[in-house]
């Protein structure tokens, strides 16, 4: 029968209408491909809000992020343990966000969270370096690298500790031309 | 009567518990939430399932979970949990506020009658008040019930200051809801959020607003619900009547978004022709096949008996002679009556005006779009203040799903990134530099070299065919005729990659070059476009000559008819002369239709040659490399020929010079703006189909960006420039005599006077003529003038006061950092962020979690402990908790009366302190 009403109430419907930027039936199209990354995991009816996660391996081999070079810090960072695990409410969270309409202020935050590697809340060198790494494929010498990385870090850095807080990053970002995804 | 007092009174703490526990409830049950989130027992994969479980169930599942738990607290307030629990069982929200909203009503009509008698009144306000105290802290619902009937003047104050509150907090929560997915919070964080500031709406929604003022305001909450949920609807509604979303996503992920913004583009031109067809539709075409006269009726609907016998013939149709030529879709076959059909339809006036009608709203819409896109982009910064930075962050196009294109990304990023470098150590050498500035001179010479050939070899094409045009038919051979269109098609086809090899000299980055490009091709069809609308302009003069001629001739024959007529048939009793067949008179050239047959086939040669060279220069092409691969003897796909390149330049210019074709000769072919739309339609399927199968990605994939703003430009540019020989055919040249609406007027325009002077009354066309008075016209446009320089002056103004304030907030930004040196963040989204760390199962926080449900009466002062301790983070979201959700409510239970509040102390702070509140407050 018409599976629209059993795979979510309608208040659910509204409620993730209410948080995302998503319509209706692109909720339920989120949920269709949820669940096809794993038939057997991932039920069809969430209307009693099922405890269901899904490891990130699966989330990123999705055809949307397979070939970006973050996917798995992507994932990560929208994931509730960190891990990568991600249930079906960090699913619908992380389109949102990456969804055209998001707010560029909205995304500066889960950018900034994205290129913070090891989630100390600072974009610094090694984050940096493992950006610019994941971006060319370590295809640069380790000296331009490092020169790179220490150029950008000139160029934000403005209380000068040598590492990007989120203001520094947030300025630089809302001036980008290209920061649009 | 006393009896029934008490029962009103027992319904009235009814009513005000009711309330009450539900808010005291519902704050519980956030801080209850709170505990369960703030305790992060991941230890164990288990423990955390057993966590998610219990977190993500629905309330109404979780509400006997949350009663045990309130249950194990400490709290004596029997009341209040008892309603808490009530509360729980029938959680459904809308049932609870219908119900509460019921009872609010009951309360209402049933204090309208206490207050008959004052006695009882008495009497109740004091147990009122009593129980108010009794109670200790909440019911402001019934104290200001109570009070509302013995001090009236006093409780009015009162109540309304807290009803201003209460509105104000309503009003919060109603925001947050709009701006709750702005928010960076966890999902499930959001949904939560979001119950609760709906449940705590609907609740006060009702409440407010008292007597007569309460139903209105149930009322407006009703329709602003009402209104909302239709607005949502129709949202959904509109997203899902666009078309093609999923096909340009597709593209999108295979070629980048510079691809799909030409699809993009394509769809919105779809859009905006669809409108101008129906215009053209609904107010020409259809209202004169419905009420005009039939086919033959008249001369100009009738093909000449000269034609007839070829009139059929595919060859002549194909060219749009015979019957198309004298059918609805050209200017020539509508008549020049005034009204037609049993509704007084004004024909001739609404051809006009939907011709000029149909600019107008093009230019409103490519004007919207334009502003709108402009809009979006950020505020550029200087440009290299960022190279490396902006580069490192922002360079990933993220809608790339192709590992083909991802790979070509990754080349394009990585050079990129070599060459910046480059730059940066060695600052460019000068000899590069003279080099490159030579070599772009060089280009751009020979760029206006082939711009100028081929304008001259269509003036030259466009002259020979003149003389051509008064040979005879039979001479000439299929190439002389077709040879505008064939050499336009031509050069179309050959110089685009001419210049895009040239461009190669210049070295610019692909999307500079890209831009380059388009304006060189932009260039070039303009040219060809306005040196064939000069040479059209010359026929048009010639063929309004020979009109006269015909003119004269036509009434010569009518003359000679006529008289041939009297002369043969005297002896005939007829009064009248028997008609002329419509077939057999005389008829002028009528230049519009010939404009408009011109266009049209220049529609249809364009779409011939866009369509073959889709079939032979892609799909053939990419069968070719694909199969011969096999049996050659270097590698096709990576070697010479390969796949080809969507070409976007192209393909957005050819889509802009169509469209400046459509605007040009809808006004003497109205069937041209449907044949567009059919144009567009299969071009989107086709070409989707074409890049999906037969295209690789760019060597040098990049993103788009704002880029369609230019696409926007240049279609604004050719807009303005279709529109002029169309305005100055209408206001200058006379129309044809014999065909069209505007047959036998002097002008074209006249026909604007003539309804008017005719159907308008008699002041108002005084008015029009004062309006068309140069006295008044000159000092309007003077008027604008000076309107555009002064707005133009106060917005430099803003620019500079923007830059300066942008001055201004970096330095008191570098001020405050090197003074707090970054210790704590006070900032919110600094804050924001740091919830969203992932949780780093610490194993005292599960300890805590275990401690609250296995001790519950110690809880109290336990769980304090492992809250006060935490570490820093911890304490950190705990704040933050309470901020972003509670903190309105507190604001609300304050005024609820006297003593500790249960309403409000539950929110501040961590879940240890909510068990301390829930103690307190009962007892003492």
């Amino acid at each position: 029968m018409g599976n629209k009403q059993t795979i979510f109430t309608d208040e659910q419907l509204d409620a993730y209408q209410d948080c995302t930027f998503f319509t209706r039936k692109e909720i339920l199209r989120l949920h269709g491909r949820y669940h096809e990354l794993a038939p057997h995991l991932v039920p069809m009816d969430y209307t009693n809000n099922p405890d269901v996660k899904l490891p990130s391996a699966l989330i990123v081999n999705m055809p949307e992020l397979k070939e970006n070079p973050f996917r798995n810090r992507i994932v990560e960072s929208f994931s509730e343990d960190g891990l990568g695990n991600l249930s079906f409410n960090d699913f619908v969270d992380m389109f949102s966000v990456l969804s055209e309409t998001a707010p560029k202020e909205l995304k500066a935050i889960y950018a900034f969270k994205i290129y913070d590697f090891n989630t100390d809340n600072f974009i610094c060198k090694e984050d940096l370096e493992k950006t610019l790494n994941k971006l060319t494929r370590e295809e640069l010498t380790p000296e331009e690298v490092n020169l790179v990385c220490e150029k950008a870090i000139e160029e934000t850095d403005m209380d000068g500790d040598n590492k990007l807080s989120y203001d520094d990053f947030e300025n630089m970002i809302s001036r980008a031309p290209d920061f649009l995804r | 009567m006393p009896r029934k007092k008490s029962d009103i009174i027992v319904k009235m703490e009814d009513v005000g518990m009711e309330v009450d526990g539900s808010v005291t409830s519902d704050s519980e049950e956030n801080a209850g939430r709170k505990s369960r989130r703030n305790p992060k027992p991941k230890s164990s994969p288990a423990a955390g399932r057993n966590n998610q479980t219990a977190a993500s169930r629905t309330r109404r599942k979780a509400g006997e979970e949350e009663e045990e738990e309130e249950e194990e607290a400490p709290r004596k307030a029997k009341v209040s949990k008892r309603k808490a629990a009530k509360q729980h069982d029938s959680d459904e929200e809308s049932e609870e506020d219908r119900r509460s909203r019921a009872e609010n009503r009951n309360a209402a009509s049933k204090r309208q009658k206490e207050e008959k008698n004052k006695k009882d009144k008495e009497n109740v306000n004091g147990r009122a008040e009593e129980s108010g105290k009794e109670n200790g802290k909440k019911s402001k619902r019934r104290t200001k019930d109570g009070s509302s009937s013995s001090e009236e003047s006093d409780a009015e104050s009162v109540s309304e200051e807290e009803m201003a509150r209460l509105k104000e907090e309503v009003e919060e929560k109603k925001k947050l809801i709009s701006t709750l997915r702005n928010k960076p919070w966890r999902m499930r964080r959001r949904l939560q959020c979001l119950k609760d500031a709906q449940q705590f709406v609907e609740k006060f929604e009702g409440a407010l607003g008292k007597g007569k003022g309460r139903k209105l305001y149930a009322f407006k909450v009703m329709i602003t619900k009402k209104w909302i949920k239709f607005n949502r609807d129709f949202e959904n509604f509109k997203t899902a009547c666009i078309p093609w979303e999923r096909k340009i996503k597709e593209v999108e992920s295979h070629f980048g978004s510079s691809v799909a913004s030409y699809f993009l583009f394509l769809r919105w031109m779809y859009g905006m022709n669809l409108v101008l067809f129906g215009f053209v539709f609904g107010l020409i075409v259809i209202p004169e096949v419905l009420m005009g006269l039939p086919y033959g009726s008249i001369p100009r609907k009738t093909v000449p008996r000269g034609e007839q016998a070829k009139a059929m013939d595919f060859s002549v149709l194909f060219e749009f002679g015979g019957y198309c030529k004298y059918s609805f879709l050209f200017y020539g076959y509508y008549n020049n009556q005034r009204t037609i059909g049993p509704l007084q339809f004004r024909l001739p006036l609404s051809y006009l005006l939907v011709g000029v009608g149909s600019f107008g709203y093009s230019l409103m819409v490519v004007i919207r779009t334009m502003a709108k896109n402009s809009n979006e982009g950020g505020d550029g910064a200087e440009e290299g203040e960022f190279t490396f930075a902006w580069k490192m962050f922002t360079s990933w196009d993220y809608l790339i799903g192709n590992s083909e294109t991802a790979d070509n990304k990754f080349a394009s990023i990585t050079t990129s990134f070599k060459e910046s470098i480059v730059d940066e150590q060695e600052n460019q050498k000068d000899e590069n530099v003279h080099l490159r500035r030579f070599l772009r001179v060089l280009a751009n010479f020979l760029i206006l070299c082939s711009l100028g050939g081929s304008g001259y070899l269509i003036y030259y094409v466009v002259k020979r065919s003149q003389t051509f045009a008064n040979m005879e038919e039979e001479e000439l051979t299929w190439f002389e005729k077709n040879e505008v269109e064939f050499v336009m098609s031509l050069l179309g086809l050959v110089c685009p990659p001419l210049f895009e090899t040239i461009a190669e000299l210049e070295e610019y980055h692909p999307r500079i070059a890209l831009k380059w490009q388009l304006g060189r091709i932009f260039a070039l069809f303009l040219g060809n476009l306005y040196t064939f609308l000069f040479a059209l302009f010359d026929e048009v003069n010639a063929k309004l000559e020979r009109e006269k001629d015909i003119k004269n001739a036509t009434i010569w024959a009518m003359k000679e008819h006529y008289s041939n007529f009297s002369e043969f048939n005297i002896s005939l009793d007829a009064t009248m002369p028997p008609t002329l067949d419509p077939a057999d008179v005389l008829r002028g050239p009528c230049w519009e239709t010939a404009v408009g047959i011109e266009f049209v086939k220049l529609t249809v040669s364009d779409i011939q040659v866009t369509y073959l060279m889709i079939l032979l220069g892609d799909f053939l092409r990419a069968l070719t490399v694909r199969f011969l691969n096999y049996c050659w003897c270097w590698d096709l796909e990576a070697g010479f020929p390969s796949y080809a390149e969507f070409d976007i330049s192209g393909n957005v210019l050819g889509l802009i010079f169509n469209q400046g074709m459509i605007w040009m000769g809808a006004f003497y072919a109205p069937g041209l703006v449907g044949l567009n739309v059919l144009r567009l339609l299969t071009s989107m399927y086709f070409q989707c189909w074409a890049v999906m199968s037969c295209n690789v990605p760019h060597e040098r994939v990049f993103k788009a960006s704002k880029s369609n703003n230019f696409y926007m430009g240049l279609l604004l540019l050719i807009l303005f420039l279709s529109l002029l020989p169309v305005v100055y055919t209408i206001m200058t040249l006379p129309p044809s005599f014999d065909c069209g609406p505007f047959s036998g007027k002097q002008k074209m325009y006249d026909v604007i006077t003539e309804t008017i002077e005719k159907d308008l009354p008699a002041f108002l066309a005084t008015l029009f003529t004062y309006a068309a008075n140069p006295g008044l016209i000159i000092p309007a446009v003077l008027l604008m003038v000076l309107a555009i320089y002064y707005l133009n002056s106060v917005s430099k103004a803003y620019q500079r006061a923007n830059a300066e304030l942008r001055k201004k907030m970096q330095m008191q930004r570098d001020e405050e950092k090197n003074r707090r040196n970054n210790k704590d963040s006070t900032n919110q989204v600094m804050k924001d962020l740091e919830d969203l760390m992932p949780k780093k199962s610490p194993l005292s926080t599960s300890g805590k979690d275990a401690e609250v449900r296995s001790e519950p009466d110690k809880s109290a002062k336990v769980s304090q402990k492992p809250g006060s301790v935490a570490t820093g983070r911890g304490v950190n979201l705990q704040k933050d908790v309470s901020l972003a959700t509670a903190n309105p409510r507190v604001a609300v239970s304050c005024p609820r009366g006297p003593g500790p509040l249960p309403g409000s102390t539950p929110l501040q702070a961590s879940p240890a302190r909510r068990g301390r509140g829930r103690v307190h407050a009962p007892r003492r």
